[in-house]
């Protein structure tokens, strides 16, 4: 296996990505014209979220990396889901220690 | 060759290969681990900045929707698909060295550079916009609830601070790209890239496509909010 074979990902898969990306660029600018209430939020974030994976699967060739970077990869999320949902965990639920003072 | 090999495979030595690395495989590896590494850091660096923003907006809800409503969704717009493009134009410049075609990876590279000035020259024209509103954080900051919104001033206030810091690092981010990709490009035309040894321009790409992602998350967060 020479250095090269392991990212040939071809110019028509590059270019596919590319037109999802801007199709669901499209779809969340009209999306955020509706209101959804607080699914607004969540439609956008997911729709950010699957064109991240986009770009990371195939323009940042993770398909086709070895298992030890898709876990440096998959560890960076992680850690920020961690911080996160600590974060909110905290902050989101402290009117119910002010209702019980 | 005067240093006997231990290794068991072939002890050929690629011009390419650094004496530290048994193969080419494996220095390549080793390179893309390293840059993961780096931007593992970059996603906590920016996921900080995100979580900030989602707590003052979940404190100020009102006033970041009513800040958010006066940027600018059609250059918000642009500059996204600009952004994509760019990403598009990095895979097909490293796509180019991959296949050792320098013509292609120098077109491509260029091409990168001049959708990140159009970015930046977008970004820039915003950025004056909001001057001029006096909607920049601090000292000069104008809000008019009668024109601007009837929410908190100091919402609206910490809505531009979110905005101008994240949108500020990430331009920050891709003038640096802009300076990598520019010695990449000087380097190519040296032929200093081959087919087995582009660990740059990869690794480069990769940097590129997560300043990508990081404004994927930015531009519904910072200018779709509020719109409905």
């Amino acid at each position: 296996m020479t250095a090269h074979d392991e990212h040939s990902i071809s110019t028509r898969t590059y270019f596919l990505v590319f037109t999802a990306l801007l199709v669901l660029t499209g779809v969340t600018v009209v999306a955020a014209f509706f209101n959804f209430g607080h699914l607004n939020d969540i439609i956008a974030l997911v729709i950010a979220g699957t064109k991240a994976t986009l770009v990371i699967l195939f323009f940042m060739h993770v398909w086709h990396a070895s298992g030890l970077t898709r876990v440096f990869v998959l560890s960076g999320f992680a850690w920020l889901a961690l911080l996160m949902a600590f974060t909110f965990a905290d902050l989101f639920t402290r009117w119910q220690v002010e209702a019980a003072g | 060759m005067s240093i006997p090999s231990t290794a068991e495979h072939h002890t050929t030595t690629h011009p390419a290969l650094a004496h530290h690395f048994n193969d080419l495989a494996q220095q390549r590896e080793a390179g893309t681990l390293g840059m993961w590494t780096f931007l593992v850091t970059e996603v906590m660096f920016f996921g900080g900045a995100f979580t900030g923003y989602a707590y003052y907006r979940w404190k100020f809800p009102e006033a970041f929707q009513a800040a958010s409503h006066h940027l600018d969704i059609v250059l918000g717009t642009i500059n996204t698909v600009v952004l994509i493009c760019s990403s598009l134009t990095m895979v097909l410049a490293v796509q180019g060295a991959q296949r050792g075609d320098r013509k292609r990876l120098v077109r491509f590279l260029l091409l990168t550079i001049l959708l990140a000035l159009v970015f930046l020259g977008i970004k820039a024209f915003e950025y004056h916009h909001k001057w001029v509103e006096g909607h920049v954080p601090g000292r000069y900051f104008r809000w008019d609830p009668q024109h601007d919104g009837a929410v908190s001033p100091g919402g609206a206030q910490l809505f531009y601070s979110f905005y101008f810091t994240m949108t500020g690092i990430h331009a920050a981010h891709m003038i640096i790209g802009i300076g990598v990709i520019g010695v990449l490009v000087w380097m190519a035309l040296r032929g200093r890239f081959t087919p087995e040894s582009y660990g740059a321009v990869e690794n480069t790409g990769l940097y590129w496509h997560f300043v990508d992602i990081v404004w994927i998350f930015l531009f519904p967060l910072l200018y779709l909010i509020g719109r409905h």
